[in-house]
């Protein structure tokens, strides 16, 4: 046959011990069999993170994404962007999480009728059609207790009995005829600090990475401008359709009509060519001796530079040589696990108190025979600063127009830690 | 109603039989479009009459929405019969002259889908889709750009094949490099004399400029296509942007981080410069998983060059101590490249490789073991201490790929260590049963050697080796073994190979080039599957290669509808009788600007469009709402003022961003009344909706510093259809920055901006002849700015070149004795200073431009205006 197929064919959710546990199919029946070459793959890559995206088999080519335990493989046959497909599959991943709270295979498997009508009303014949939120929301309503409720007693669904006008919309993002009593309008700046730091302290990569998230419950159609104090400190911001491109590039404001609900507004990078501020360090003394199969472990975390706000939720993972058997530790402050299978310490630390500096020290029991693993771990650190945008952004103010109420308005900032790495 | 997931089986036999008659003339539109995307989906071979009639109809449906499930219907029957093509192809053709972003996306992924050869097809859409382009949804924006990407190759030149002077210096005017300016006219004026001095297609830069801003879009699919577009299509010195956006991706989920990561690999071999700069943001973290490390790896290694060498070497050592093994392996490849590359660290990789040779990890030793080989290839004189020190590890060494390194090294260099080679050759022979295959084969391989070299000491062990290797289970082995003895040992039966066997041997073998796997991986487009697969995937369209010879632009151009010539008074009217067409109004802008040559000025000046957005109002009011219109450069109406030529008329406030208000306004070119320093613009205020306006004001004016706005006096009301005049004053300070203010109604608050041509900046001054020269005689140096330009045909008569260069600023003529001269001068509207315009017309189509004014910045920028103007 001349003719092509384009696009996603067929949609498989795999979980982690290789059940198919959902397929949906937009064109002809593919078989279940072709998920054979996934499941090779993913044995030869031993870990799931270690799965190829993209798998070439003889007619087909798959290509996967790995989402909360569940492989996602959609089945293609011609050239496409293979971004397209995994954006696409992350989409749909996010939709579950927005209706069911979770994407889970629980979750999809006690969902799956609503999970079904929204894959068919995302893709059309394997072209994506509805991926917005909102309008999706018009089209098949979430489950809620009640609603589930009343359609098993009444025998009807969770399809919307409107028509869904949003559909036709030019701000195809917000539904139309939204009402509040309350009307609110909140926004988080949630910064997080990617960094490597070496053995000698010293910061070898630093790097601010933020994202502004909003919650918008106002009614009718309000048309919002978010402006900042410093503007000039996002280095590269990427945006909800929403926001007009124009009015950024001319005057750095914000400036938009929100969709309904939760959605992230701008993600955006300060880059690494300002100084960013590093709030905690870490002395550590990690060894391990040669033919005594034991070793030494002592980590101090220690708050730097935190502008006076407490630096809480510090949490320390390590993965640990494969050498290693088992850790004889004492922390001074919180708890400690080490999973003698997959290797990894985690010492959950908590707040830190500049008065006394929170450690962990002991002895490192060793298989005996081994030699001595010629590496030492590198410890990732997670913390949170409350109320603090590291890179010194601030909000100036929100301002509404096209509504007459007035509504309720937040900022919330928070400082966490993103891939931070320190290396011993 | 499938599709809406309520059970239809009743309605199922209906829908077949009476769908075309019944829901599919549904007065609501959504079930028309719901009811052709069910009959669409049945893949029953019966109905494909029945379809291609729904489609068809559809296809001319008043709603946006049922057109674009029509063209979703189309590759759906497609698929069901092929036969169908020419018709499908008519319906598409007639898609495609759409006007909505809804439809768009769609009828391209359709277009791609069932007949991507017909080229054809886009040239007079290409400019109305590339202005839909920022407000088509995402997924439709891939296609779209994927497909122009493909366009674009076909039908402009490469804009790489010989430097260009406008399109470099586009950007830099404004950073005042006037100097560099000056020696690429030079440089320009050099080359002229050989080849026809590259100039941008208008179209090629429009669709550059147009898909610039999707960078920022959060659609990481999206981003990838827009690089890629600017990775094919965009000249070197602009590039660069994509860069940004590439990295950020690189926060992403991890299969998005692979991808892009594979792509930018591609990239950073042709492209080093524009990565550098993120170098950092490459570095590896040890919880990355092992395939993004790799790939990480190699575009480190790709980056890597003099300057930064010691950065990543350092960066280096730490991955060489991780405890992923694979990893480890790949880092000592990517050393063994960058010494390779780089010959300042050659000595210093080697040396660190050496040192490896005593890691406790095998692993480790053999890839060292690999990499040093190749690398001593290239200078072996100077190493035999190496080769001594590797011939020690055969004892210890078990990897076969690295105990064959190691026996091939000693082989041919063995004249470097003539008393360990025939020891490590013995050693061999002891265990030869036991190696690999390829071991053995070396091993075969070093005893010819030493024969050939060292006959005294090695003769009975090469003699026992092919002994062995006689009898091997390994039929290559024994072939070698046959081979080998023929040749190298003398018989009477052998012939005159046996006298060049020396020089068979021990020939001299170029190096070898290490060299990265995504090297000329770049001939397949960018992002595509066939670049990850780095095999063409089915149904990949060749990224054809650019033109010789430019195709005719011309074919792009697009007739102005009959009704834009009538008045807009009437045509609004016309709008509010018949809603569902008014997006078609928006297609007189970028037509008509693109036909009449004024493009790119208009673009840069005040084109910026309304935004995308802000309809909102509009949409809640009414139940269908009105379509988004697609970005307009200028209004409709061009009136003519006897004096100066063309007005061009901007649009301030678009009617639906204003809710029924829509304002426009131009540059009359009259002196402002009260206030010489302020230029007047001239603004006309339609009300088209049912109600009044009323105290129609300008507030807030947020000017730069030293901008002055002389607001117009507030209008108390304007009844419903009613249009108004009225004239304000900006004092733009001589500089193209935009006047941003707010206009309000007693409702509501625009924000509007104005940003002036710089040709708009200047008032006629009228002077002699010799008042011109002896002016012009006073800015020279510094402040005089030559170009070279070619007329064009039409634009070669006296009337059209004054007319192009009063419409592009606003000058007055100065009288001229010759007459292949014409000069013009003007004075700056706030600071007065002189801004002299001279053309020379030189034989055939060249001429050249000389602008002389103080101002350097306006000087660089009148003369791009004036150059614009003229090459229409």
């Amino acid at each position: 046959m001349c003719f092509q197929q384009k696009m996603i064919h067929s949609l498989f959710l795999i979980n982690c011990s290789g059940d198919i546990f959902l397929e949906k199919h937009w064109k002809s029946v593919v078989s279940q069999s072709v998920c054979d070459y996934f499941f090779e793959a993913q044995e030869k890559a031993i870990d799931v993170e270690n799965v190829p995206p993209v798998i070439s088999t003889p007619h087909h080519y798959l290509i996967s994404i790995y989402r909360d335990k569940i492989f996602f493989v959609s089945v293609i046959q011609t050239e496409v962007p293979p971004l397209f497909v995994i954006e696409f599959l992350h989409r749909v991943a996010d939709t579950f999480q927005d209706y069911f709270g979770e994407c889970s295979e629980t979750a999809i498997k006690d969902n799956v009728v609503i999970v079904y009508e929204l894959l068919e009303e995302m893709l059309d014949n394997g072209f994506p059609l509805a991926t917005e939120s909102n309008i999706l929301k018009e089209l098949i309503k979430p489950p809620t207790i009640l609603r589930s409720v009343v359609n098993s007693i009444t025998g009807s669904s969770n399809v919307g009995d409107t028509l869904p006008t949003g559909q036709l919309s030019n701000i195809p993002w917000r539904r139309a005829g939204v009402k509040y009593t309350n009307n609110e309008a909140y926004f988080d700046v949630v910064e997080e600090i990617d960094a490597i730091i070496d053995k000698s302290g010293s910061t070898v990569f630093a790097e601010i990475q933020g994202v502004i998230d909003s919650c918008i419950k106002l009614s009718g159609m309000p048309d919002l401008s978010l402006s900042f104090m410093n503007p000039r400190l996002l280095d590269d911001v990427s945006f909800h359709p929403c926001i007009r491109f124009k009015r950024w590039e001319s005057e750095r404001v914000l400036s938009f009509i929100p969709p309904d609900g939760n959605f992230r507004l701008i993600s955006y990078r300060v880059s690494s060519q300002n100084l960013v501020a590093i709030p905690v360090y870490v002395k550590h003394m990690i060894s391990f001796k040669e033919n005594s199969s034991s070793g030494r472990f002592d980590v101090t975390i220690g708050p730097k530079q935190n502008m006076g706000k407490t630096v809480e939720g510090v949490v320390m993972t390590v993965h640990m040589p494969k050498a290693v058997l088992n850790m004889n530790l004492t922390a001074t402050q919180g708890s400690y696990t080490f999973d003698p299978v997959t290797k990894v310490l985690t010492w959950d630390v908590g707040k830190i108190t500049p008065q006394k500096l929170p450690n962990l020290k002991g002895i490192v029991n060793l298989q005996s025979g081994a030699p001595k693993p010629e590496e030492n771990p590198s410890l990732n650190i997670q913390f949170k600063i409350q109320q603090l945008a590291i890179s010194g952004l601030k909000v100036n103010r929100l301002d509404m127009y096209g509504e007459k109420y007035k509504p309720f308005k937040g900022v919330k900032y928070i400082t966490k830690a993103g891939k931070f790495q320190v290396r011993t | 109603m499938i599709a809406r997931g309520k059970n239809a089986s009743d309605l199922f036999p209906a829908v077949v039989k009476n769908v075309a008659c019944k829901n599919i003339e549904d007065p609501n539109q959504l079930i028309r479009a719901s009811a052709l995307r069910v009959l669409s989906s049945i893949r029953v071979p019966i109905i494909v009459p029945i379809m291609m009639l729904a489609i068809k109809e559809a296809a001319s449906d008043m709603s946006p929405y049922v057109r674009k499930t029509a063209a979703h219907a189309i590759p759906k029957l497609y698929s069901l019969d092929s036969d169908q093509k020419d018709q499908l192809i008519e319906v598409i053709e007639k898609l495609l002259a759409d006007k909505t972003t809804l439809v768009a996306g769609s009828v391209v992924m359709a277009f791609e889908e069932v007949c991507p050869e017909r080229i054809d097809l886009i040239h007079k859409n290409y400019r109305k889709l590339c202005n839909l382009l920022i407000d088509v949804e995402e997924w439709g924006q891939v296609v779209i750009i994927n497909m122009l990407t493909r366009y674009a190759r076909t039908q402009f030149l490469s804009p790489n094949q010989n430097e260009s002077l406008l399109e470099e210096s586009a950007e830099k005017a404004f950073y005042g490099s006037e100097d560099e300016d000056a020696k690429d006219a030079k440089a320009e004026a050099a080359s002229l004399a050989k080849r026809k001095p590259y100039v941008m297609d208008p179209d090629h830069r429009l669709l550059l400029r147009n898909t610039k801003p999707l960078l920022q879009s959060r659609n990481a699919a999206v981003v990838m296509a827009v690089a890629q577009l600017y990775f094919h299509l965009a000249p070197k010195a602009e590039v660069g942007v994509i860069a940004k956006a590439l990295v950020r991706l690189l926060r992403s989920h991890s299969e998005v981080q692979y991808v892009v990561l594979q792509n930018v690999a591609t990239m950073s071999i042709k492209r080093r410069g524009m990565f550098e700069p993120y170098l950092k943001s490459f570095y590896i973290r040890s919880t990355d998983p092992t395939q993004i490390k790799i790939l990480k790896l190699e575009v480190l290694t790709n980056l890597a060059n003099e300057t930064n060498i010691s950065t990543i070497l350092r960066e280096f050592q730490t991955y060489i101590r991780s405890m992923d093994k694979d990893f480890v392996a790949a880092t000592i490849q990517a050393i063994g490249r960058c010494a390779t590359n780089i010959g300042k660290v050659r000595d210093t990789c080697l040396n660190g490789l050496v040192q490896l040779l005593s890691n406790r990890d095998e692993l480790v030793v053999a890839e060292s073991v690999v990499v040093i080989k190749k690398l001593l290839q290239m200078q072996p004189a100077q190493h035999s201490e190496i080769i001594k020190h590797m011939a020690k590890l055969t004892d210890n060494i078990q990897v076969p790929m690295a105990r064959a390194s190691i026996l091939w090294l000693i082989g041919e260099y063995c004249e470097h260590v003539p008393k360990i080679a025939p020891d490590v050759l013995r050693k061999m022979a002891k265990s030869f049963t036991n190696e690999e295959d390829i071991v053995k084969l070396q091993v075969i391989n070093l005893a010819a050697k030493l024969y050939l070299t060292n006959s005294k000491q090695s003769k009975l062990l090469t003699q026992y080796v092919l002994n062995l290797a006689k009898y091997d289970q390994n039929y290559d082995i024994r072939d070698r073994a046959r081979f080998i003895r023929q040749l190298i040992v003398p018989t009477e039966k052998s012939g005159a190979l046996n006298k060049y066997a020396k020089k068979l041997f021990l020939a001299q073998k170029p190096a070898p080039i290490l060299e990265s796997s995504f090297k000329d991986r770049d001939h397949f487009q960018l992002g595509s599957l066939s670049h990850l697969l780095n095999t063409k995937a089915v149904g990949y369209q060749e990224l054809p290669d650019w033109p010789d010879e430019a195709p005719d632009p011309s074919v792009r151009n697009v007739e102005v509808p009959e009704w834009t010539k009538c008045t807009s008074r009437e045509k609004r009217k016309e709008k509010v009788e018949k809603p569902f067409y008014s997006d078609s109004e928006g297609e007189s802008g970028p037509t008509e600007s693109a036909d009449s040559g004024e493009d790119l000025v208009t673009q840069k000046g005040m084109g910026q469009g309304p935004p995308r957005w802000g309809m909102g109002q509009e949409a809640s009011r009414s139940p269908i709402p009105p379509w988004h219109p697609p970005h307009r450069s200028l209004g409709p109406s061009q009136l003519l003022s006897p004096a100066f030529g063309a007005v061009r008329t901007y649009e301030l406030l678009h009617r639906m961003a204003g809710e029924g208000l829509s304002v426009e306004y131009c540059f009359s070119r009259r002196p402002f009344p009260g206030d010489p320093h302020m230029v007047a613009v001239q603004i006309q205020i339609s009300n088209n909706t049912d109600a009044e306006v009323k105290s129609l004001r300008v507030s807030e004016p947020k000017p730069l510093s030293g901008m002055r706005i002389q607001e117009f006096p507030e209008i108390e009301r304007l009844a419903p259809g009613d249009t108004v005049s009225v004239v304000m004053g900006i004092d733009f300070c001589d500089s193209t920055q935009a006047a941003n203010f707010q206009l309000c109604t007693h409702t509501r608050h625009f924000y509007v901006s104005i940003q002036p041509p710089v040709g708009e900046l200047m008032a006629p001054v009228f002077m002699s002849e010799n008042e011109f020269k002896k002016e012009q005689g006073k800015l020279m140096g510094m402040s005089e700015i030559t170009e070279k330009v070619t007329l064009p045909e039409k634009c070669r008569s006296d009337h059209a070149i004054v007319q192009q260069v009063t419409s592009a600023a606003n000058v007055g003529r100065v009288p001229c004795g010759a007459d292949n001269e014409y000069r013009f001068a003007a004075k700056t509207v706030t600071s007065g200073s002189l801004v002299l315009i001279t053309l020379e017309r030189r034989e055939g189509a060249a001429a050249q431009l000389i602008v002389n004014s103080e101002k350097m910045v306006i000087g660089t920028m009148l003369v791009k205006d004036i150059v614009q103007a003229l090459a229409q």
